[in-house]
């Protein structure tokens, strides 16, 4: 089985938030909440970069570890999933998550979030596959149909990659030998606890 | 004077343009012109960006600027995030259970040494006196019942996936748990007004003096024969009375962030907060156990004054010797309440 992973090539990532808008599309995400976004670092200055940024389906998930009632699983592809119908929005997964990706349709009364939703690597729920119940609680199931997330699939200057852990460093690893240099592969220390060499 | 003004410009002009290539040669010396010369620059736009090795020196977590409107997902990277998973994982449950049956077990072996403390016999017995009004008992046990609800949902968020799910399983406990969390977060602002309401009722007859010293040197009749002088609270009900505030204080401004979140801090500020409230309701748990069971199991008449409000004259006499004085020269008649004579004995 796969280990799926996503690598954003800062280099190559000009910030046009075409991520964002597809993943909004795709599962249809409510008002208010993003499961992707762009983050600008030292915007304006020289060095600047963009990193397009969702869950990273992290080794040992902080979220997971830290859910007061285990409502997250991982699947046989190491995609961190979970469950709409057990979670109670108490908002511990956001302060746990190294990458900000738990979204909540409210923030007020409170502190009554409403039901976590994040970034699914567009695989859906613990309902059965293509099934409405899932579309509607977590979008469409791509991985199902043997596809990879559209986030990454459709990016223009394939800086976001997704795939198999290996197979998408590799790639990244080529790219930096190829041109010569690289900012690295964002948050993957922080994720999955190794980086990659180059 | 405007012609004054065309030659200062000028003047201002060219020492920039000499002072300019000056500035720059620094940079020049730590980017030379490539041989080939394919940036006049010597900079390398792409490959001299910004790392993560390098911002993370700079900052704990790296920010930068996102096009929406939610500021808290201009954070790339926490990874303190790791470390409040590390805390509340491995080091919460351990404290919680430690903290929480430690207390249980001292008590235990307090209770098999010690016995229940039973009321001694004067002439005063059978006659009672008002320890608490209905507005005290009644403020009591809001907040009472308050923290056992508030305890109980709270200590589900650390144990309950550990001892409740793997019994009822993850739906049913999912939806316990929605409860849990409903009551928890509702039942706080009664809790918040109870806690207020006792330090306002009780603050006056809660300094602690002189008597209270001797009291603990005493061992607070708890250790060996007699009683130690005490007024209204002795030194033990004064260390509670001061839990409850410190403590209640703590948990209300620590949990009024959660209610709010991010409305004051940022998300480190949030897992700090989760911190301090865990911890903080542990130990304020383990001292609320002991408090219950002196009130209840561990002394024989303690618990009217809470229940009926109205306590054993010879009891109040041996526990709140100075109150029960203090009482009567009050009331000027003595401790009696109308219509509850002593029984011929």
């Amino acid at each position: 089985m796969a280990r799926m992973k996503f690598l954003c090539d800062a280099d190559r990532c000009i910030e046009c938030n075409a991520c964002v808008t597809a993943c909004k599309n795709e599962h249809e995400v409510p008002w208010g909440i993003n499961r992707r976004r762009v983050v600008t670092l030292n915007d304006g200055k020289p060095g600047e970069r963009s990193v397009s940024m969702a869950c990273m389906h992290c080794t040992d998930a902080p979220c997971a570890a830290v859910c007061p009632v285990n409502c997250f699983y991982t699947t046989a592809d190491a995609v961190v999933l979970h469950s709409k119908d057990i979670c109670i929005g108490c908002g511990y997964c956001f302060y746990a998550c190294p990458f900000g990706a738990p979204q909540y349709p409210r923030v007020g009364n409170f502190g009554s979030r409403g039901k976590m939703d994040k970034c699914t690597y567009c695989s859906g729920g613990p309902e059965p596959d293509f099934s409405t119940a899932e579309y509607e609680k977590y979008g469409s199931n791509r991985l199902a149909e043997g596809k990879l997330p559209l986030c990454a699939e459709m990016c223009s200057t394939k800086a976001l990659l997704a795939g198999d852990g290996e197979m998408i460093a590799e790639i990244y690893k080529q790219r930096v030998i190829k041109r010569g240099y690289g900012s690295g592969a964002w948050g993957w220390k922080t994720a999955y606890r190794e980086t990659v060499a180059i | 004077m405007r012609r004054a003004t065309t030659f200062l410009s000028t003047l201002l002009l060219a020492v920039m343009l000499f002072a300019v290539p000056g500035a720059l040669s620094p940079a020049q010396a730590q980017n030379p012109i490539q041989a080939d010369g394919q940036n006049p620059m010597g900079a390398r736009p792409t490959a001299d960006s910004v790392n993560e090795e390098f911002l993370f020196k700079q900052e704990s977590k790296i920010r930068g600027r996102v096009s929406i409107p939610d500021g808290k997902s201009a954070n790339l990277i926490q990874p303190q995030g790791r470390e409040y998973q590390n805390f509340r994982e491995r080091w919460l449950p351990w404290i919680g259970a430690l903290v929480i049956l430690g207390m249980l077990a001292a008590l235990g072996v307090f209770f098999l040494f010690r016995g229940r403390i039973m009321m001694e016999h004067s002439q005063e017995s059978g006659k009672k006196i008002l320890r608490f009004n209905a507005f005290e008992r009644f403020t009591h046990w809001m907040t009472a019942v308050c923290f056992i609800i508030l305890s109980l949902s709270g200590l589900n968020y650390i144990f309950g996936k550990r001892l409740l799910m793997p019994l009822i399983g993850p739906e049913a406990f999912g939806a316990l748990a929605q409860w849990a969390k409903y009551s928890h977060v509702y039942l706080a602002w009664p809790f918040m007004l109870g806690v207020a309401f006792m330090f306002v009722l009780w603050i006056r007859d809660n300094i602690p003096s002189k008597v209270d010293w001797a009291w603990i040197k005493a061992g607070g009749g708890f250790i060996g024969k007699g009683h130690p002088h005490a007024g209204r609270f002795n030194a033990g009900q004064k260390g509670v009375f001061w839990m409850v505030a410190g403590f209640g204080a703590a948990m209300a401004a620590t949990g009024l962030m959660m209610l709010f979140p991010f409305a004051l801090t940022d998300i480190n500020g949030m897992q700090v907060m989760q911190v301090i409230h865990s911890v903080i309701g542990i130990v304020f748990i383990a001292g609320i156990l002991a408090h219950i069971y002196i009130g209840t199991l561990g002394m024989e008449g303690a618990y009217d004054a809470m229940g009926s409000g109205k306590v054993d004259l010879a009891w109040a006499r041996a526990h709140h010797d100075l109150w029960v004085e203090q009482e009567q020269a009050r009331t000027g008649s003595g401790p009696q309440l109308k219509g509850h004579p002593a029984p011929a004995e």
